[in-house]
């Protein structure tokens, strides 16, 4: 067992456990992007930084790849990772408005506002589907291509992968493609505005296809859940 | 002097071998130097080296004068440059002309061509031997002193400059130990960028208990501007080589690899033979000069990504993978190079340890500064009257590198900024020029020592246009894994590219800055966490440039073209038609010998008539 400091408190956790892990079951909430229990940690959406160390050497690691080591001492919400992680998602806000995940973390932050130009991407390439497809669902039908701001994702050679299923498992896992923001307009990237939500499941999806939960929709019943219980 | 050599099979065996070329090369000793590097093959080198070869056979001279084709010789700017031994007469700019006249005269009679001397650009003085210029005189050659002397092709002019004593001594007299704390004493540096220290990694590699390590030399040289790690492979590859197997043997590695990018072909080709060379001669594979010491070395070529001179990008390249960096820890000392214990050394760093190793770390102490040792080479580029590789005591004041070794700037105009570190590194202001060069001093001061490219720049450059220039290259060269680094550096790139247009607020700089701190604090590798550099540390000392963008929609260098202007000065315009004739806008009208006009709105600011006209009429604005 590794002995370190979470937040002040002294904790001990497994060899091989993340900083994310550990604070995840100490009860601290930390927002991920990238991150699932199901798949291997890939660190590239940034939100999970904590601080690790004290004094001036202290420095922001993501806590997702950051393996637990003896007599580290973590911090997850200090004002500079609040604030990177705000600006962060200040950035995503700029970059791919339409995602509800984005959207509520935004709002869960308080983020109320957007200084940047507004560009209105599907994509965030925080690499779940990437890993999902590899990992869970054994076909690696897809992949990075190109570096930089060139990069994206695509199936080899930008065709039809003989080697995908059509599962689907890159759909559930998204956070920006399926789970679709109706709030955000051309001049307010923030949607702040959950309430105008028409339920995007009534329109796309079969009941059993439903993969939201919890639903906001449904929350405020107009979901498909909610309508079928009533 | 190709000679076949048998395997040494001891010591001895290398000890004969080396009195045996000393004495060849004593015999040879008058003999032409001709610097083989790009700088002075672009001028024509290989074409003086031909002709040297031809003019020498003709003459009946191959046999008794040599002719060595050199490593970088320094002075890029005056090339080619011919240095004539043993008397060490230099000669520049030389041309396939000259070639008879320097063996009828210099080399047979000893007499000095006037018009071939090094004249002093500050000074118009003439000086015969290389020693003498000031370019040189400034400088500690310790690494790059025998670029001079050797071929880099040769082996044998390596060991009969003393080459491979050091892994001789290592490998019969000294432990493992002992020559890891001979380097920590030494306190040397990586001259990667980062300044860690080298005898700390190895020792943290050795202390890790495996079947298999690996140490590779890192010479992924990307920076913009920046030659220092080519010149060394290409002008003197055994010495990294001999380096290299030094640390192999240290921290108990068996095999070695030279990474090396895709765009260094004759480096690629050099590493290549010194391998092939030292295999042939035993001083590579089984049982090394009878030691029992196994080692061999490969080249791994990279497909020239920026991003793969960090460690672990590195390791993923060579491995085959995508070149992207992964988290650390687990560091490359206990999870590296096909997950085995992996040291990763630059070029530089490799060079420096048969030095220290054959003199001791106390001498290597000697030069330097308290947290700083040795020497570094800087690549002196950019708006400087003598470019070229120089290398100095670390320590050494800016001001002294590029007024004193580099001649000040070109063309008399003013010095702005100096840019150290690339990419990674920042612009140092003028008030900054007294502060030394030691890893510490120049991190302190925004910028970092880098590798070791050094771009000076004069009155005419725009500090929020080479902020634009470095984020573009990182934008391209970022693996674009993490969002901080892939988003944050096209957002400020988007930003800088509004304030050059004229087209940002105080807030947008504001939040530039505050961007570019969270991007420093939040990526995962070491080319996101100093992508903000360029902006951070030209806003730090250039911010009233950035506000004259802003606020006066002004570029005060005059070199965003957004903002500047072009007119035609009526009067002092002659009509003579050549800028007319030169615009490649059809921009300019005019009748013959009436005073032109420039139409505004096919103008494209790209300045060709400002240097056609020869009345000044042009003006900027």
């Amino acid at each position: 067992m590794l002995n370190l400091t979470l937040n002040g408190l002294e904790i001990s956790v497994e060899k091989g456990t993340t900083l994310l892990e550990a604070a995840k079951f100490y009860g601290m909430e930390i927002p991920t992007l990238c991150s699932d229990e199901a798949l291997s940690p890939y660190g590239a959406c940034r939100l999970c930084l904590v601080e690790i160390g004290t004094g001036n050497h202290s420095r922001l690691v993501s806590s997702c790849t950051y393996p637990a080591r003896e007599g580290l001492t973590v911090r997850t919400h200090t004002e500079r990772v609040v604030q990177a992680r705000k600006l962060l998602l200040e950035l995503y806000l700029a970059t791919c408005p339409s995602s509800k995940t984005i959207q509520d973390m935004a709002s869960k932050l308080g983020v109320t506002k957007v200084r940047f130009k507004q560009k209105h991407e599907e994509c965030i390439l925080c690499g779940l589907c990437v890993r999902m497809c590899a990992e869970q669902m054994q076909g690696k039908a897809i992949g990075f291509v190109k570096r930089g701001i060139k990069r994206r994702i695509t199936a080899p050679f930008a065709k039809k992968s003989e080697d995908c299923r059509l599962c689907g498992g890159c759909m559930y896992i998204c956070p920006a493609c399926q789970a679709r923001c109706q709030g955000p307009q051309e001049k307010s990237p923030i949607c702040n505005a959950c309430l105008n939500l028409s339920a995007p499941c009534l329109d796309y999806f079969e009941e059993a296809m439903c993969y939201m939960d919890p639903c906001v929709a449904c929350e405020l019943g107009t979901g498909r859940k909610a309508k079928a219980q009533s | 002097m190709n000679v076949l050599h048998s395997r040494l099979k001891t010591t001895q065996d290398l000890e004969k071998l080396r009195e045996q070329l000393r004495k060849n090369r004593e015999e040879k000793s008058t003999y032409l130097a001709v610097c083989g590097d790009t700088g002075c093959a672009v001028w024509g080198s290989k074409t003086v080296k031909n002709f040297s070869q031809e003019c020498l056979e003709k003459k009946g001279l191959a046999g008794t004068i040599g002719l060595k084709f050199t490593g970088c010789l320094g002075l890029c700017e005056s090339g080619p440059v011919v240095i004539v031994f043993p008397q060490e007469i230099f000669y520049q700019k030389v041309q396939e002309d000259d070639v008879e006249e320097i063996i009828e005269k210099t080399v047979l009679k000893g007499e000095v061509i006037e018009r071939l001397l090094y004249n002093d650009p500050v000074t118009g003085e003439k000086y015969i031997y290389a020693r003498d210029i000031p370019f040189y005189k400034k400088q500690q050659r310790t690494l790059l002193a025998s670029n001079w002397k050797n071929d880099p092709t040769s082996i044998e002019d390596y060991l009969a400059l003393d080459g491979y004593e050091a892994f001789e001594q290592a490998l019969t007299k000294m432990t493992p130990r002992e020559i890891i704390a001979e380097v920590k004493n030494s306190l040397l540096r990586g001259r990667g960028g980062a300044g860690f220290p080298t005898g700390a990694k190895w020792e943290e590699c050795y202390e890790v208990h495996a079947d298999q390590k690996y140490i590779i030399c890192n010479a992924d040289e990307g920076d913009p501007g920046a030659f220092m790690d080519r010149s060394l492979l290409e002008g003197n590859p055994h010495s990294v080589l001999e380096g290299l197997i030094i640390g192999g043997y240290a921290i108990g590695a068996r095999e070695g690899i030279v990474y090396i990018r895709a765009e260094y072909p004759t480096a690629v080709a050099k590493v290549r033979l010194a391998i092939a060379q030292a295999e042939e001669l035993g001083l590579l594979g089984e049982n090394i000069l009878g030691s029992g010491f196994n080692f061999k070395v490969s080249v791994s070529i990279g497909a020239g990504a920026f991003v793969c001179g960090e460690t672990s990008a590195l390791v993923a390249s060579v491995e085959g993978r995508v070149g992207e960096p992964r988290q650390k820890p687990p560091h490359l000392a206990e999870r590296g190079y096909l997950n085995k214990p992996t040291v990763i050394n630059n070029v530089e760093s490799l060079a420096n340890i048969p030095y220290i190793i054959r003199h001791g770390a106390v001498s290597y102490c000697l030069t330097g500064t308290e947290k700083s040792k040795g020497t570094k080479i800087f690549s002196l580029v950019g708006k400087v009257l003598n470019t070229g590789l120089v290398e100095v005591p670390l320590g050494m004041t800016l001001r002294e590198i590029i007024f004193e070794i580099g001649g000040g700037i070109k063309n008399g105009k003013q010095f702005k900024a100096v840019q150290t570190g690339g990419p990674s590194g920042g612009c140092l202001p003028a008030s900054l020029l007294d502060s030394p060069t030691d890893f510490e001093e120049l991190s302190a001061a925004g910028s970092m020592m880098g590798s070791g490219g050094m771009i000076v720049m004069d009155e005419e450059t725009c500090m929020v246009d080479i902020a634009r220039y470095f984020l573009r290259f990182l934008e391209d060269e970022s693996c674009g894994r993490c969002f901080s680094c892939r988003e944050g550096i096209s957002r400020m790139l988007e930003m800088v590219e509004d304030i050059t247009r004229g087209e940002s607020s105080p807030g947008q700089l504001d939040l530039l800055r505050e961007l570019a701190h969270v991007v420093k604090d939040s990526s995962l590798c070491g080319l996101g966490q100093t992508a903000a550099n360029p902006v951070l540390a030209t806003i730090r000392y250039f911010e009233d440039e950035y506000l004259a963008h802003i606020l006066e929609k002004r570029c005060p260098a005059g070199v965003c073209r957004e903002l500047i202007q072009f007119s035609i000065n009526e009067e002092l315009c002659q009509g003579c038609g050549l800028c007319l004739k030169k615009c490649p806008g059809e921009a300019i009208r005019g009748e013959k010998k009436q005073p032109h006009a420039i139409l505004g709105d096919k103008c494209t600011k790209c300045g060709i008539c400002l240097e056609t006209c020869k009345y000044n009429a042009v003006l900027k604005s």
